[in-house]
């Protein structure tokens, strides 16, 4: 047995590049995951925004509405990727196993890290799939569009992962993801990811700009629309974080003091 | 009803203990689950927790593993607080119940327990070699049945190489052959000097697998003693017999007694050999009313852990 002295603690608390591996391949293993995140989005696409008006119809410069709805569906799954992806938590507390990682040197806040790097990595092939499809489907945007566009559409998500983490430590649940995907469902739909907000009617289209949907959709298409308020979009953005991650960060130090 | 016979409580010197819990008390709101234990284990003991549910083992087995605050007293595995002895690997821990990810394999399971405490891949196949799992390791674990799961939480907790193993209700739900097995493991490891901690309340695993036995009842330990010293206390048979004027000195000089008790006329020799006393006492002595009665573990588990009426407290 080793002596008592000879023992250390791992760096960075445990997050380690070798736990992010095991646990991608986890996440893949899962189908609804895989289903919910890539097939679904990309679905939405080719189901609503490859039509022959959408591919005619130009917007801004060098683009079509089809592109602007693909930005929009990227949105969507670069969203639901990321809540899934902070939404694990709930699964894994259920199943006794955040109590399990207590038993090793596993810190909280590595563990926190690891998921939201996991949450985001999913999220960049979620926009990475929903692109790739697009470009084969009649998408068109100008080239400096699709990498901002999908940058936007990756980095703001970050939001959603946030909220993943949030409701992770607020519901118990084993299917969490059968809760939260209809209310990202309505979110997205309040926030102009299905139908662009001013078609909505003015009540609507201005309770829709608190939604936090709103915010990530109008700065991820911006670089295609060049139109709205970028900064009352950003100024969405941030709050929303803000207020998630205060969210899973109040539940989660409750968790931490609890078991 | 104390027996107390607990090695290592003289001499307390906290740094060489394995375990010291020193007054350790919780509560829950109103609800007191652990009532004032003091209890000192040495590096190499393997000691039962035992005691019936509800009683405090598992809230005492969290307290040592950092995963519940004492309200009051303190608790310190290897002279360190249980936090830093779980994060170090010095102490780990085979849980009753959850604790494992239905989508892992049982060898990706492994391997993130590696990759957490650092070791190198090499130790994988080791640790699932050692709990006798190395055959299912590409098997899901949802797939696995009660006795693999809990050899599989076995394998995890060898994984940091523990000085201290605590096992909670470790057989729990499974079958005799799960449980045989599962102590085969346990006891091919523990003789290679590791501490463990077991709670039960199982008797016989308490009497087969512990050298020490510590009964647990409404939190606070009621019986403390070697596993020969309990099962002395245990096992046997006593001979009840009426014998006026009879003095304890003599009796206890006679072959084969181990106690002797005197309640008015009538005397109480425990014993293993009770045919040899009742021979003596009806040879050489003036008994009559000879009664020969049998004591167990789980007479005596009863008698320790009941809830005497007027009693103790």
């Amino acid at each position: 047995m080793t002596t008592v002295a000879a023992r250390s603690l791992p760096r960075f608390g445990g997050f380690t590049l070798g736990m992010i591996r095991l646990e991608l391949r986890r996440m893949v293993r899962n189908r609804r995951t895989v289903i919910f995140t890539l097939v679904m989005p990309a679905a939405f696409f080719l189901l609503f925004g490859t039509n022959a008006a959408s591919r005619t119809e130009s917007i801004g410069d060098g683009g079509n509405v089809t592109g602007y709805i693909l930005v929009s569906m990227a949105v969507y799954g670069a969203m639901l990727a990321t809540t899934s992806g902070g939404a694990m938590v709930s699964i894994e507390r259920a199943a006794g196993w955040s109590r399990q990682l207590r038993l090793t040197p596993l810190k909280p806040i590595a563990y926190i890290a690891v998921k939201l790097v996991l949450a985001m990595i999913i999220g960049a092939v979620s926009v990475a799939v929903a692109f790739l499809v697009g470009s084969v489907s009649g998408a068109k945007l100008p080239v400096h569009a699709w990498i901002e566009c999908g940058l936007l559409a990756w980095v703001c998500a970050l939001v959603f992962a946030a909220f993943g983490l949030f409701m992770g430590y607020l519901l118990p649940s084993e299917n969490v993801m059968q809760i939260l995907g209809p209310v990202l469902a309505v979110l997205s739909f309040a926030g102009g990811l299905f139908v662009p907000v001013d078609n909505l009617g003015h009540t609507f289209a201005t309770i829709a700009k608190f939604t936090p949907v709103y915010g990530v959709g109008e700065i991820a298409r911006y670089p295609l629309t060049h139109d709205g308020n970028l900064w009352l979009a950003a100024l969405n953005v941030i709050v929303w974080t803000a207020l998630f991650a205060a969210g899973a960060i109040w539940r989660f130090r409750r968790d931490t003091a609890r078991v | 009803m104390t027996l107390t016979a607990s090695p290592g409580t003289t001499g307390r010197d906290t740094a060489d203990l394995a375990v010291d819990l020193d007054g350790v008390v919780k509560r829950y709101g109103t609800v007191t689950a652990v009532d004032g234990i003091n209890l000192s284990i040495r590096p190499g003991e393997v000691v039962a927790l035992l005691g019936p549910n509800g009683a405090g083992k598992t809230t005492t087995v969290d307290m040592l593993l950092g995963l519940a605050q004492p309200t009051e007293g303190t608790v310190r595995v290897y002279g360190r607080k249980p936090h830093n002895a779980v994060a170090l690997g010095l102490v780990s821990a085979v849980m009753q119940t959850g604790g494992l990810l239905k989508d892992y394999t049982v060898e990706e399971t492994v391997k993130l327990t590696a990759v957490l405490f650092g070791k190198p891949p090499s130790v994988v196949g080791e640790a699932l070699e050692r709990a006798g799992i190395a055959d299912i390791g590409k098997r899901l674990v949802g797939k696995c049945s009660g006795g693999q799961q809990q050899r599989l939480r076995f394998a995890m907790a060898l994984l940091p190489d523990p000085e201290l193993l605590i096992l909670d209700e470790p057989t729990t739900g499974m079958d005799v052959g799960g449980r045989h097995d599962f102590w085969q493991a346990i006891r091919r490891d523990a003789a290679g000097g590791r501490t463990v901690i077991f709670a039960t309340h199982y008797l016989e695993e308490a009497d087969a697998y512990a050298d020490r036995v510590v009964f647990v009842r409404r939190g606070q330990i009621v019986a403390d003693g070697t596993a020969s010293q309990v099962k002395a206390l245990a096992s046997g048979r006593t001979v009840r017999a009426t014998l006026p004027g009879a003095v304890a000195s003599e009796l206890e000089s006679i072959a084969g007694v181990d106690t002797a008790e005197i309640r008015g006329d009538t005397v109480y020799l425990h014993g293993r050999d009770t045919d040899d006393i009742a021979r003596y006492l009806l040879n050489s002595t003036a008994a009559r009313d000879l009664e020969i009665t049998s004591r167990n573990l789980e007479e005596a588990f009863l008698t320790l852990t009941a809830d005497d009426a007027g009693g103790s407290r």
